[in-house]
């Protein structure tokens, strides 16, 4: 009872204050109290309040614990903290003990007086005789019950520094648990940084410890600590460095390296730039490795070049795989690493990579320079493609990293392949022109033809067509949709209209006529073999034809496979190309007209040189020379009527009678016309009055041929004739020369009007013959005109 | 007619020689003076007995004597000869009597010797010694080259040396030019198709053109200005220049005729015009700039000119000529075998057809005054 009073009249302290004091009175539970509910004024006497105490009313916990801990060494502390732990359990049981005992107390009291309540109720209406006992119970109560609420109070304030106490002692142990891992630190970091260990969680552990270690330095233990730890990690650091330098090294474990290095605190420019170096050195050796396939480097490219070991495909594949993909994994984690930090993002990574992107081109070109051959073209295609989604992929990475020129390397890759196919085209031509040759140059069995000139021509035009149309759908493959850099701006517009259209077709086209110019033009005269002038004809028609209608359809096939942009550069329309055709066509023939009126005429001019005009006797042949030139002709006119069109000759101005003759058809088989012509049809007079006014007509022996056989037939008789003509001006003739000369002049005319153009031309030319020879007649004594045809056609 | 030379030795009066080629009469040569002024064209004749005339030269030291060859038949056998004549005095310079009796009152021919050429084979073209004192003259025989020596005023031909042009096949020459360069110590031979060059103190040849034409060479001429071009024509209708220090390729080409070049002739003092004659029956005149002595044409002393001349050759300048034809010339109605120019006046020339029709042309006024100013 009197501790509950005074309990009681020590509620007016402070109500945090709990506990009991420190040292040995804890045992006896009610001392503390008894000290504790004490009168204040006396204690406050006794000492200065110490916010240390524990027990004191004016603890402050904080206070309390910076000083523990400042003052206790870890032992000590830990100590202390199961001290406290412990004190606090045994108060709190304690509390537990005094409450109920004094509940039960109070309990029992009010059921001593049982009736206190209910009379002190009732007694108001009992009457005053009760007056002082009700007076002294009803003091008690009022006394016991502000005891109680006291108690309680008290109670609630001793739970709450309970609480309070858990709590501090709940940090203090976690702050041990960390002093205690701090102190470990050293050990741990020397543990797990030990070559060989784990040096990532030496680096978690030391990251963490870092901070308050630095906090606490000024502490000496701390800063021994600390000290340590550094060592430790400077040594680690050392040693990871050794190993970037390590060649061996993987990216990641590289980039792990360098992250560690990074969280060492290492200065991170000369991080990257060691980084970098490294990687540089990697994949320096990966483009090493590659470029140990492609063949060295010789200047003068002369050597031949064994065929490269694998294929496009497959180099392009490993260098994408090994290279880019380094290099992309090395830029991605470069930017992990040092995005934000100083010094890493002035473009250094742009910089390396466009260096070693650089190369990897080179390589690439150089292995691309080595696809010489035609190979595969979808092959390339694809190792091109696996090449340009690759490079995107590293674009996006690294913008700067030459999208330029890996873009310019797919498109000069794709023009070269398309020179390339131009270059075949060409041999394939030559290769097809050859055959030709062949074919027009063998012996052929007696009585057995060889393949026709037609059937050459069509051979010769549909295998180059075909060629082209294949080479086309090649070339197509580098803008087919599922090519990656199909896309590209320029395979687009420029590839389509400067590589396809113009650098292969328009020069396809441009060549074949500069080539078959080249017959015309070149070697006939000069040294190399001059080509057959079947050969010349075929080409002329092949010119020609390809001025008709295969140049128009070769472009229209092409504009519709590369369809052309709008806008795109002025591209060489057909017109100019048909033009160069004919152009070319027109040379051909005129070139095939000299070559074979050449041939006749050498034949004319060595039978006229070499022949004795003076001493030859009466003529009574035709001579065999003439009988030659007629044949020559006539199989002239066979070999031209294979390929062109009969033409137009001029309407004779009289007698239709001979027209009849004059129309040849060429539908008859070659070689089996006879001649139908007979003789016996009178030489028109009005034909003859008209030569004096031929004669002032011009005619023109090298002149340009109409694209028909007579003209070409024409032109080649006006040669042979006038060089006949010239010959025989050169010479002496006697009686019978002039007579052999008629005869022959006769024999001609039988057999050439019907081939030329103007039969006229051929009639004019022999009569000049014939009047040149009676000039240069010594003895100019005709021979009867029926005794000159009875010879011609027994002749 | 195909024999057509200029009185190499008259630099006053223009006149040309003009030989005939007649199996059945007397053949000819004919002095025609051109009469720039008047217009006017002279014609003497002088009796050639001894054959028809296929090539005929002057003396380039003497206005008198010329050379000739000629054919001379008998029994049934052609054989050409040379011979070198001289005219009568009064012919030398031309006459002005009035040419209707010409042919009536014609004089012959002094015959001062002749080339023996029993040995060595018909004579092709008889060359005198350009600029030389008249001494030397060089003929052609089959595949022979005969430098002959003439003596006692030309009466006397000693052969001085020849060279023979061995090969397969009957070689023969058919035409040469003689070198105006390197002291006249060159000659140039056309033989088919090839072209050749001589030293004439070893005889030896120095240089060939094979195949310079894909037919026979018709003729040469050198370039009076620049000393290693040389002309070519034949019967690929073509005209072309070379330059005998390179004889794989010819520097340039004409291809203006339509049928055998028979001749070709530099101009004598311009050497950019080239006269060609053809059995085209056309004469062509062209202007080939670029490969002449003077490329760019004359620097003109500007001080010279008016403002309006100044302006005028300005426009020129800026324009300079390219190489062209200048002028073709159709007047002919049968083949050209001759053309020359005239070694008095530099801008004119005549030509000759097989039918004798001889013309005399002038250079076209505008390009005369664009070589001169």
């Amino acid at each position: 009872m009197a501790e509950v009073e005074a309990a009681g009249t020590g509620a007016g302290g402070s109500p945090e204050a709990s506990g009991s004091g420190s040292g040995s009175g804890w045992r006896r539970p009610h001392g503390p109290l008894q000290r504790y509910y004490g009168p204040p004024a006396a204690e406050t006497a006794e000492a200065v309040p110490d916010p240390a105490d524990i027990n004191g009313p004016h603890f402050d916990p904080e206070v309390f614990l910076t000083k523990v801990r400042s003052e206790c060494s870890l032992g000590q502390l830990l100590a202390r903290e199961a001290a406290l732990g412990r004190e606090i359990r045994a108060l709190d049981s304690d509390m537990q003990t005094l409450l109920y005992e004094n509940y039960n107390k109070f309990i029992s009291a009010t059921g001593e007086h049982p009736a206190v309540g209910t009379q002190a109720s009732g007694r108001d209406w009992g009457g005053p005789r009760h007056q002082a006992s009700d007076s002294f119970f009803s003091d008690t109560i009022r006394k016991m019950k502000v005891d109680f609420r006291r108690m309680e109070a008290e109670m609630d304030d001793l739970a709450a520094n309970m609480a309070a106490i858990s709590t501090s002692s709940a940090r203090v142990q976690a702050l041990l648990r960390k002093l205690q891992s701090l102190v470990e630190v050293p050990g741990r970091l020397r543990r797990w940084a030990a070559p060989g260990a784990d040096p990532a969680r030496a680096l978690h552990c030391h990251a963490r410890a870092r901070a308050v270690l630095r906090h606490y330095r000024h502490l000496p233990s701390f800063r021994a600590i600390e000290d340590e730890s550094h060592a430790i990690m400077a040594d680690l650091a050392r040693r990871l460095r050794a190993r970037l330098r390590d060649d061996t090294l993987d990216p990641k474990e590289l980039t792990e390296c360098v992250e560690m290095l990074l969280q060492l605190e290492e200065p991170p420019e000369e991080l990257c730039e060691e980084f970098l170096s490294h990687a540089g050195a990697r994949l320096e050796a990966e483009l090493a490795a590659l470029e140990a396939e492609l063949p060295p480097a010789d200047a003068s490219g002369t050597a031949a070049t064994p065929p490269p070991a694998s294929d496009i495909l497959d180099f392009v594949d490993r260098g994408s795989s090994t290279f880019v993909g380094n290099l992309c994994l090395l830029a991605a984690s470069y930017r992990s690493l040092f995005e934000g930090r100083p010094g890493a993002g002035d473009g250094r990574l742009e910089a390396f990579a466009a260096t070693l992107t650089t190369r990897y081109f080179e390589l690439l070109e150089r292995r691309l320079a080595l696809e010489r051959g035609l190979g595969d073209t979808s092959l390339l295609v694809r190792a091109l493609d696996r090449f340009h989604r690759r490079l995107r992929a590293l674009l996006e990475l690294l913008p700067a990293a030459g999208a330029e020129a890996g873009a310019t390397l797919v498109a000069r890759a794709a023009r070269e392949r398309v020179d390339r196919y131009l270059w075949a085209l060409q041999t394939f031509f030559l290769g097809c022109l050859g055959d030709v040759r062949q074919a027009l140059a063998a012996p052929r069995p007696p009585g057995k033809e060889g393949p026709g000139l037609p059937d050459l021509l069509a051979t010769l035009a549909s295998s180059v067509l075909g060629q082209l149309k294949a080479v086309l759908a090649y070339v197509q493959l580098f803008t087919a949709k599922d090519v990656a850099f199909a896309s590209l701006p320029y395979f687009k517009g420029e590839f389509c209209m400067e590589a396809v259209r113009e650098g292969l077709v328009v020069a396809f086209v441009r060549w074949l006529c500069r080539t078959a110019r080249g017959f015309a033009d070149g070697p006939a005269e000069r040294g190399a073999p001059a080509a057959p002038p079947a050969l010349l004809l075929l080409l002329a028609r092949l010119c020609l034809d390809y001025e008709a209608t295969t140049i128009s359809y070769i472009l229209t096939l092409t504009d519709e496979q590369f369809p052309p942009e709008d806008t795109g550069p002025a591209v060489t329309p057909g017109p100019a190309l048909c033009a160069e055709a004919r152009g070319a066509a027109q040379r051909l023939l005129d070139h095939y007209v000299q070559v074979q009126g050449a041939a006749v005429a050498q034949m004319l001019r060595k039978s006229v040189e070499t022949r004795d005009w003076l001493g030859t006797v009466e003529p009574r042949n035709v001579r065999a020379v003439m009988k030659r030139v007629v044949e020559d002709i006539t199989a002239i006119d066979v070999q031209v009527g294979q390929l062109f069109e009969e033409g137009v000759r001029r309407a004779q101005s009289s007698d239709s009678s001979r027209r009849a003759f004059s129309v040849y058809s060429s539908s008859r088989a070659p070689g089996r016309y006879a001649p139908s012509y007979t003789p016996s049809a009178p030489m028109d007079t009005h034909l003859l009055s008209n030569i004096q006014k031929l004669f002032s007509e011009r005619i023109d022996i090298f002149s340009p041929v109409e694209f028909n056989k007579v003209s070409v037939l024409t032109g080649i008789i006006k040669i042979s004739l006038k060089t006949l003509l010239e010959c025989v001006r050169l010479r002496t003739l006697g009686r019978f020369g002039l007579q052999q000369v008629q005869v022959d002049g006769h024999y001609l005319q039988l057999y050439l009007w019907r081939f030329a153009a103007d039969e006229r031309v051929v009639q004019g030319l022999l009569d000049e013959v014939a009047a040149s020879a009676a000039h240069r007649c010594l003895d100019p004594v005709p021979m009867e005109h029926s005794v000159v045809e009875l010879i011609c056609e027994r002749g | 007619a195909r024999a057509l030379t200029p009185q190499t030795a008259e630099t006053d009066a223009i006149r040309f020689l003009v030989g005939t080629q007649s199996l059945r009469y007397d053949n000819q040569i004919h002095i025609i003076d051109f009469d720039d002024e008047n217009n006017i064209i002279n014609k003497n004749v002088l009796l050639h007995q001894v054959g028809e005339i296929w090539h005929i030269s002057t003396s380039p030291a003497d206005k008198g004597v010329l050379a000739t060859c000629y054919n001379k038949t008998s029994d049934s056998k052609v054989m050409t000869c040379a011979a070198v004549w001289r005219m009568p005095k009064e012919l030398e310079s031309g006459s002005h009597e009035s040419p209707d009796d010409s042919s009536s009152n014609a004089q012959t021919l002094e015959l001062l010797c002749h080339l023996d050429n029993t040995a060595h084979g018909n004579m092709a073209c008889v060359m005198w010694e350009p600029m030389g004192d008249g001494k030397k003259i060089i003929s052609l025989a089959d595949n022979n080259i005969l430098l002959w020596d003439l003596q006692e005023s030309s009466a006397k031909a000693v052969l001085s040396s020849s060279a023979a042009l061995e090969g397969k096949g009957q070689l023969k020459f058919t035409s040469g030019r003689w070198s105006p360069h390197h002291n006249c110590t060159q000659i140039a031979t056309a033989n088919d198709t090839t072209v050749r060059g001589w030293d004439t103190r070893s005889m030896r040849q120095i240089y060939c053109i094979e195949n310079a034409h894909g037919q026979l060479v018709r003729d040469l001429d050198f370039n009076p200005n620049k000393q290693y071009y040389l002309a070519s024509c034949g019967d690929d209708c073509k005209v072309k220049f070379w330059d005998t220090r390179n004889v794989t390729e010819p520097v340039k080409t004409l291809e203006e005729h339509s049928h055998w070049v028979w001749n070709v002739r530099y101009n004598h003092s311009h050497d950019q015009l080239i006269l060609t004659g053809s059995s085209d029956s056309r004469v062509i005149l062209s202007n080939m700039v670029s490969i002449s002595s003077e490329p760019l044409g004359h620097m003109v002393d500007d001080d010279e000119l008016s403002d309006q001349e100044d302006q005028h050759q300005e426009d020129k300048i800026k324009e300079p000529l390219q190489d062209s034809v200048i002028a073709t010339y159709e007047e002919h109605e049968d083949s050209v075998y001759a053309v020359e120019w005239s070694s008095a006046d530099p801008w004119l020339f005549a030509s000759l057809s097989y039918d004798g029709r001889l013309v005399i042309n002038r250079v076209p006024r505008a390009l005369k005054y664009h070589i001169l100013l």
